[in-house]
């Protein structure tokens, strides 16, 4: 029975995950299209996708090459943008596990939606199971948008019309909801590192006002002292 | 090597850096409870902040209505606890259509 319940388990994680999947497939295939018809080589993005695998962070970098901004730039304002998954891979690192394959591995599947999907899961097991299936879908799935957007160009046209843009804002709505009704401090320091964040926007570099967000914590009260020692 | 070659393994290997501090840090340094409590705190705050940068903006300016509009309806949905894929393809369908019906 406990095997059964883990497949049906597994099973609504691969539901839930596909259609993250689904959208990052289509950003995907729009990177790779719009890489190539920028002018850049087909394995620029493929290969790009494989090692740096940040879907914000690619554009970013894309954009300012396409721009003629050059490769320092391009690479600052990547890195920029990546920035928090540091702050991530922290929040995760119980849940990917402690074995050295699975923390080498693990650490590059690290991305926002990987991180949402694993933390909106009830208990210890389900995390690290939601990590990993979304994570390796997620990376299967983008990688191969990527090369097939590359390859087709722009087959697809102008994605903004299906109103993708509007999938991942509302998938981590979806996500981060339940921790947030539940814990009032959480939901305090959420507020205003949003507040912050797009008061931030018009006036500093892309990247920079989701990193200030973590300026919200400030209201994070230490918890009181617990008796159970 | 071109340009090109660099600035990508630069942003690869500066990426993956950011991304082993959590899982090399674990295990090897005690991390003190409340410094644990701060940053599952801040990947919650982390991730609400994109939602709304995401949501509102757009190249540092705003996103139009259609985004925010189909965002809110997903939003709704969510708080109404509709499965996850309701919530989803309603948020881009409502943007979807308000964009068809010539709201930017």
């Amino acid at each position: 029975m406990r095997s059964v319940q883990r497949t049906s388990d597994d099973m609504s994680l691969v539901r839930d995950s596909s259609l993250v999947w689904l959208a990052c497939g289509v950003v995907g295939v729009s990177f790779g299209a719009v890489s190539v018809a920028g002018g850049l080589p087909v394995w620029v993005p493929v290969v790009m996708s494989l090692v740096v695998y940040a879907g914000s962070a690619q554009f970013s970098a894309v954009g300012v090459l396409l721009a003629g901004g050059g490769p320092v730039a391009a690479a600052a304002t990547g890195l920029l943008l990546n920035t928090r998954t540091a702050a991530f891979s922290l929040a995760v690192a119980e849940i990917i596990g402690t074995g050295r394959a699975a923390r080498f591995l693990g650490a590059h599947l690290v991305t926002d939606e990987t991180v949402a999907f694993a933390l909106a899961q009830s208990d210890p097991v389900r995390r690290r199971r939601a990590f990993w299936i979304s994570g390796l879908g997620l990376f299967a799935v983008w990688n191969f948008g990527v090369a097939a957007g590359a390859l087709a160009g722009s087959a697809l046209g102008d994605t903004v019309r299906y109103g993708l843009d509007a999938a991942f804002p509302a998938v981590l709505v979806a996500l981060v909801l339940p921790q947030v009704r539940a814990d009032g401090a959480v939901r305090r320091c959420a507020v205003l590192g949003a507040v912050i964040a797009l008061v931030a926007t018009p006036a500093v570099p892309a990247g920079v006002p989701v990193l200030l967000a973590l300026a919200g914590l400030f209201l994070h009260r230490r918890e009181p002292v617990e008796v159970t020692a | 090597m071109n340009a090109t070659v660099v600035m990508m393994l630069v942003l690869a290997v500066g990426t993956y850096a950011f991304r082993l501090v959590g899982p090399v840090l674990h295990g090897r340094v005690e991390i003190p409870a409340r410094v644990q409590e701060l940053t599952s705190a801040g990947a919650v705050v982390l991730l609400v902040a994109l939602l709304a940068t995401g949501a509102l903006t757009e190249g540092g300016g705003f996103a139009g209505w259609a985004r925010p509009a189909g965002v809110l309806v997903g939003g709704l949905l969510a708080w109404r606890k509709a499965p996850f894929v309701v919530v989803v393809v309603g948020a881009a369908a409502a943007t979807a259509a308000l964009r068809a019906a010539g709201v930017a």
